[in-house]
């Protein structure tokens, strides 16, 4: 739970596929395979399996949520799901594959560091699957698969894997992609999923669960820039502690260290670490994303929301803004609307000034002329902001790049957005 | 926490005396120590709490130093809000619903932050870690807000409240891992120890004087452990020879049947009962 070890020992991924690729299959395959799935979650899917006439033990009913979606037969929504191998813990953001819910993907992908794309070995690059490479690309997921699903209806031919592997790899040189893996599997026999498939000798690459859990993650990180957006000021003002003043907060990037010279963003002061607690115990440097206390040498005016870097690499401070964002609701977004932004630890009002483009998530088109942003939509606009905004270009810094709006009238989260480098 | 503290008014602690609450009150000191804690802790006290809890929770809350406040069922039983169950598989555990809307509502809580893990149940999968509740406390799993990257949205309309669950990401093999890593202590009843147990529906009750044994029932001593703490009536125990949190965590690492399905009669009424009570406002 600190520092370097628990971070890198823990994977959090997110799944995409079109319906009936496989992908409820393919999780309720990696639960069972890492004894997740319990015996009587177990016991409970069997039931149902053998009620609907199902010819053999579902495993995609170990991933079923709630009962509409049972009911329906589909996943709606962004359900998690846990398991955990000898070397690592995973956290699975099961996201729909829809159409209609990049919303969900989005969602999903905000918070993976890689990114399950299932395809069917019948059907190859479908127009969802590019979609989906998209949005991975957008969200910048440092890390993607391929799983090659249903490799048994194909006669484990190598040959039909191949050609989509090329096919795939074609189209991920456009996108911004750093690391691509591709797996031929079966999520209903469990070759290449845990184990290796004997069926496959062709194939020499890693199983699905080596790669997740070997892929390097810890250099994923920014250890240059130093961003600590101030969470929460700790100021106990009892007999005990008359003058403790520590900023609290969660580290966003570099590394921080007593001693350091540091500017405090938007006021511009400088001063200096003089230490730093972590769970109330001094340490000796702090980085992403530990949770920690800062005690500065003078006594400035600090507060939420402000960010704290090092004086020769700052954030930026705007109130106009660039963004790519993903619009999340039934009404549409358009120029001139006012909206309540998060960014960080801190909230201001928006208007949106300027709807340069839609872009067209299957293609990657610019749609120049559109007027308005609709559900599931993704676009380029300009904000200006009530109050200046502390950042980093998405592309830099997940954390200091990445903002929500939120609607005003109903408290909705309306959009996910990604700030461009102003 | 801290988000929640800072977004919101006037946030409360769900506090049970179980392990995952426990865990919530050790975070909640690294949060704001050495301040106090920016909220009260709430407990939703059903009268048919194991005499352990109460005495741990009485003896955390004092080292602590934090204020607690306590919602009683019995209260709202004698206010007549809710009609008490009858029959040998009577149990109050649906009853805390309108004692914990009423305290939030008393109280003027907007927010209440709870140890549910999205692990334990798979209704609880989709929950959010700021998880909105409209004005009759309910549960939209349909209309929730999306949670993107750690950007949380507590805005509320008056009457609302959120849920919080800082806890959503553990597994309860985490959760152990994190109290001994942590040395926390705990209410003795998470041990082995030997108690006066009757079998029911394939499961262990601790005898209790809340719960009329049918016929064929009878008592016996064996040696057990809770997995969850619950109320007297409808959390049962495991035969188990783990003493200490050492035997805790190999047990529950070799575990083949999970924590609720194990342990909780209230879960098991229907295959959507969760989701149910989730729905109505239920923690
Ligand atoms: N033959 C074969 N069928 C599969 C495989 N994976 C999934 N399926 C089947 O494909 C169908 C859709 O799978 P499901 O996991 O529900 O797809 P989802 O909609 O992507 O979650 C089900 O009938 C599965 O049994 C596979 O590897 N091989």
């Amino acid at each position: 739970m600190s520092g370097v070890d628990a971070s890198s020992e823990l994977l959090r991924f997110s799944t995409a596929g079109s319906v009936d690729d496989g992908k409820s299959t393919l999780i309720g395959r990696l639960l069972y395979d890492t004894k997740t799935a319990f015996e009587d979650q177990l016991a409970h899917v069997e039931d149902v399996s053998r009620r609907r006439g199902d010819e053999r033990t579902n495993l995609a009913l170990l991933t079923d949520g709630l009962r509409a979606e049972r009911e329906q037969g589909i996943t709606i929504d962004v359900a998690y799901r846990y398991f955990a191998t000898p070397r690592r813990k995973f956290i699975i953001a099961d996201t729909p594959g829809h159409i209609q819910y990049t919303r969900n993907m989005v969602t999903g992908a905000s918070t993976a560091s890689l990114s399950i794309i299932l395809v069917d070995a019948r059907h190859g690059l479908v127009e969802q699957s590019r979609r989906h490479a998209f949005i991975a690309s957008l969200l910048r997921i440092p890390h993607v698969v391929f799983a090659v699903n249903k490799m048994d209806l194909v006669g484990w031919d190598e040959a039909t894997f191949r050609r989509i592997e090329a096919e795939f790899r074609d189209f991920a040189s456009r996108l911004d992609i750093q690391d691509v893996a591709f797996i031929p599997l079966s999520a209903l026999t469990g070759a290449n999923v845990a184990t290796r498939a004997a069926e496959m000798p062709w194939y020499h690459g890693p199983t699905l669960l080596y790669h997740l859990e070997t892929v390097h993650i810890s250099s994923d990180r920014n250890l240059i820039d130093v961003r600590f957006p101030v969470q929460w000021v700790i100021r106990p003002q009892s007999d005990e502690h008359p003058d403790y003043r520590g900023y609290a907060g969660q580290v966003a990037g570099g590394v921080l260290k007593p001693g350091d010279e540091v500017v405090i963003l938007p006021s511009g002061r400088t001063t200096t670490i003089a230490s730093i607690e972590q769970a109330g115990a001094p340490i000796d440097a702090a980085f992403a994303p530990m949770s920690v206390t800062l005690h500065l040498t003078d006594d400035v005016d600090v507060s939420r929301g402000d960010m704290i870097c090092r004086p020769n690499n700052r954030a930026q401070v705007a109130q106009v803004l660039d963004a790519m964002i993903c619009w999340m609701t039934d009404k549409p977004l358009a120029t001139k609307n006012r909206y309540a932004l998060k960014h960080t630890t801190r909230w201001t009002r928006a208007i949106v000034t300027e709807l340069m483009y839609r872009l067209d998530v299957n293609t990657g088109h610019r749609v120049q002329d559109a007027t308005q942003l609709e559900l599931n939509d993704l676009g380029r606009i300009r904000l200006r902001t009530t109050t200046p905004v502390i950042y980093d270009s998405y592309a830099r810094n997940r954390t200091t790049g990445s903002f929500i709006l939120v609607d005003e009238a109903t408290n909705e989260t309306v959009a996910a957005g990604m700030l461009v480098a102003g | 926490m801290r988000e929640l503290a800072a977004e919101r008014e006037r946030p409360c602690l769900l506090f049970s005396g179980g392990k995952d609450s426990i865990v919530l009150l050790r975070l909640a000191e690294k949060a704001f120590r050495p301040a106090r804690f920016p909220f009260p802790l709430v407990h939703v006290d059903t009268g048919h709490n194991f005499p352990e809890t109460i005495e741990f929770r009485d003896r955390c809350v004092a080292s602590l130093g934090e204020r607690l406040i306590i919602a009683s069922v019995q209260a709202s039983i004698d206010r007549g809000r809710v009609t008490e169950e009858t029959g040998p598989r009577a149990s109050r555990n649906r009853l805390q619903t309108t004692t914990l809307l009423d305290a939030l509502e008393a109280h003027e809580f907007d927010a209440a932050i709870g140890g549910a893990r999205r692990d334990e149940e798979r209704a609880r999968a989709k929950e959010r870690i700021f998880s909105h509740r409209d004005e009759f406390g309910q549960w939209d799993p349909k209309n929730q807000r999306p949670e993107l990257w750690a950007l949380y949205n507590g805005r509320l309309k008056r009457g609302e409240h959120l849920r919080v669950f800082p806890l959503s990401n553990w597994t309860e093999l985490d959760v152990w891992e994190y109290i001994q890593l942590e040395q926390i202590p705990l209410p003795d009843i998470y041990f082995a120890h030997r108690r006066e147990v009757f079998e029911r529906d394939g499961m262990l009750y601790a005898a209790n004087p809340f719960v009329k044994l049918l016929p064929s029932e009878q008592i016996r001593v064996e040696q057990v452990r809770f997995r969850t703490i619950g109320d007297m009536t409808c959390t049962g125990a495991i035969r188990s020879a783990a003493t200490t949190l050492d035997d805790v965590i190999a047990e529950v690492a070799a575990a083949r049947i999970t924590e609720r399905g194990a342990t909780r009669a209230d879960d098991r009424f229907t295959e959507a009962a969760m989701e149910d009570r989730k729905r109505e406002g239920y923690f």
